[in-house]
């Protein structure tokens, strides 16, 4: 355990700590962010009513419109001079969700990062090579932070090059892989193709996390790697990386709760569930001064159950997530919403868009072909302008998304419509059988 | 002189063609000429027919995307370079051809070609007194 005097104290003193922390969380946007300010006003309540952590299901939640509507730094509690890292995360139309850190920011990222590792049986002496993307992705960058902190010797590779991970992970003694695990899977592959046999490896662990996976996959990527691999949870908005991550019993992520307040509601009615039932995962950080949030609803499908865990640790725990309460999709780790390729469409000067994502895995790795109904007022005699059609629309939808599509044009009414709805997803991952 | 050809978006799945030319008899539409331009994934038919606003509202009601292109006909003396001669022309006159085809035409003296061309007033102008002989559009119809 990296920090045993928070990751294992006693419920009561954990309760406390949050109930300190949530009324100067809620005390401070309340001071600087307008935004939380006219919230609260609008709803009746001022930080003083806080007076029980059960008190927080008064307050008004956060959603991504919300970020969107206050685009860029609309949310940020602290004076710019202050923050110094900044992120970003695919929005459901053109702008994107923003966020940013102070240096304590990072230092807790940092912390929450190396308590994850150490969760997943890493430390000091182990070489972690960090196959999530760096940049504006939170992947990347927050699994380097705590992985320098617990002292590991990282291998900043990020994504793609799968011939030079393989590379990497063989010639410079790699014990820990931390990435999508649908890049997983792919990299067995590869290094199969390329006869390594990656199970004679020190590879031992696997940190994966970023899209939804299964328990099958689970074990295709443990016989394959030959390793134990575990599943971490986390979201740009609420830190990134390292929100929750499974123990080493592998039942359920841990959240790091004195940073993290977590509720679970009805999506619909908005109300509190307790434990054990299924809703919507909602987050109050409890420590974050740049970008704090205020009962934000992911969208995310989950459950908690707080009983004790035999690694010791005393923080509740999330199944892995379920579901979605939108039709948000991750392809390859980019958060894709259909009403981005609607936006596409549209600019394109189709009137009313007829589309369909239809999402498949093929050799591990997410494929996504865009269904477009050809419109009248699309259509032209001629092959060469339907084919600039089809190009145009791709190119555009590929510049939005930041991934490679396929793009198909098709008769009207080939797209299934339910109730006189179309059905904008087809999913045949099934990434959420469970 | 210009004619009224109707464009059809189709899939390629079987019988998509044969729905197409199915709805036009049941409606005794006749078809006079037709193309096909062919992709990976679709096809555009290409028709002249009887009645074109008649077809085009009956395969609209059936769901197809349909729309209605206008092309030129031209009658090409049906002997050897016949086509050449009036191609010729064309290109002399700085048309540009998108894409043409044959009519099916039984009892005919000449052969008679469907052009679809960039600009056509600009084109039916400039082709005005050659020797390329557009067809008026009545007669196209009901040839
Ligand atoms: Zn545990």
């Amino acid at each position: 355990m990296w920090s045993p005097e928070y990751e294992s104290m006693s419920r009561q003193r954990l309760e406390d700590l949050q109930l300190k922390r949530l009324k100067a969380t809620v005390e401070r946007v309340y001071q600087h962010v307008p935004f939380y300010r006219e919230k609260m006003k609008k709803q009746g309540i001022k930080p003083e009513d806080l007076q029980s952590l059960s008190d927080l299901k008064y307050f008004p939640f956060t959603t991504k419109d919300d970020l969107r509507e206050n685009y860029p730094f609309g949310l940020f509690a602290v004076g710019m001079d202050d923050v110094v890292r900044i992120h970003a995360s695919s929005g459901t139309t053109g702008r994107m969700t923003v966020v940013g850190y102070t240096k304590n920011d990072i230092n807790i990222w940092s912390e929450v990062m190396a308590r994850s590792i150490s969760s997943a049986g890493g430390g000091p002496r182990d070489r972690i090579q960090v196959s999530y993307g760096y940049g504006l992705f939170t992947g990347g960058l927050g699994v380097h932070y705590g992985a320098e902190l617990l002292g590991a010797m990282v291998v900043p590779v990020s994504g793609g090059n799968t011939k030079r991970q393989i590379q990497v992970m063989q010639d410079f003694g790699i014990t820990i892989l931390a990435c999508t695990p649908s890049y997983a899977l792919y990299m067995a592959e590869t290094a199969a193709e390329m006869g390594v046999d990656l199970r004679t490896l020190p590879l031992k662990i696997g940190i994966f996390g970023a899209e939804p996976w299964t328990e099958q996959m689970r074990r295709e990527i443990e016989t394959k790697m030959g390793i134990k691999a575990y599943d971490i949870y986390g979201l740009s908005e609420i830190i990134g990386p390292g929100v929750a991550i499974e123990c080493q019993e592998q039942n359920g992520l841990h959240i790091n709760e004195d940073h993290f307040l977590t509720e679970i509601i009805d999506p619909q009615s908005g109300e509190v569930l307790p434990y054990g039932e299924k809703g919507e995962l909602v987050f109050t950080t409890l420590t974050k001064e740049a970008f704090p949030l205020i009962r934000y609803r992911t969208r995310d499908l989950s459950l908690l159950y707080p009983e004790a865990c035999v690694c010791g640790r005393t923080f509740a725990r999330m199944h892995r997530i379920l579901g979605r309460t939108d039709d948000m999709l991750i392809i390859r780790g980019v958060n894709v919403f259909p009403s981005q390729i609607e936006s596409v469409l549209l600019e394109n000067g189709d009137v009313s868009p007829h589309y369909q994502l239809v999402v498949d895995r093929k050799d591990n790795l997410d494929d996504l072909e865009v269904w477009v109904e050809v419109s009248e007022a699309m259509f032209a005699s001629e092959v060469r302008k339907l084919e600039q059609l089809n190009k145009n629309i791709k190119q555009k939808i590929e510049s939005t998304l930041g991934i490679n599509v396929r793009v198909k044009l098709v008769e009207p009414k080939t797209i299934q419509r339910s109730e006189g709805k179309a059905k904008r997803v087809i999913d045949r991952r099934e990434l959420y059988q469970n | 002189m210009k004619v009224k050809q109707i464009s059809v978006f189709l899939e390629n799945k079987s019988g998509r063609l044969a729905k197409v030319t199915r709805i036009l008899g049941d409606n005794r539409i006749n078809i006079r000429a037709l193309s096909i331009a062919d992709t990976t994934d679709y096809g555009i038919l290409r028709l002249i027919v009887s009645e074109p606003a008649k077809a085009l509202s009956v395969l609209k009601a059936e769901g197809f995307t349909v729309r209605e292109t206008e092309v030129i006909a031209v009658e090409v003396p049906d002997q050897p370079g016949g086509l050449a001669g009036v191609l010729e022309e064309i290109q002399a006159k700085g048309v540009n051809i998108e894409y043409m085809y044959a009519f099916v035409g039984k009892s005919l003296e000449n052969a008679i070609v469907i052009f679809r061309v960039e600009e056509i007033d600009q084109a039916i102008a400039l082709l005005k007194n050659t020797q390329v002989k557009l067809l008026p559009e009545e007669r196209v119809y009901s040839l």
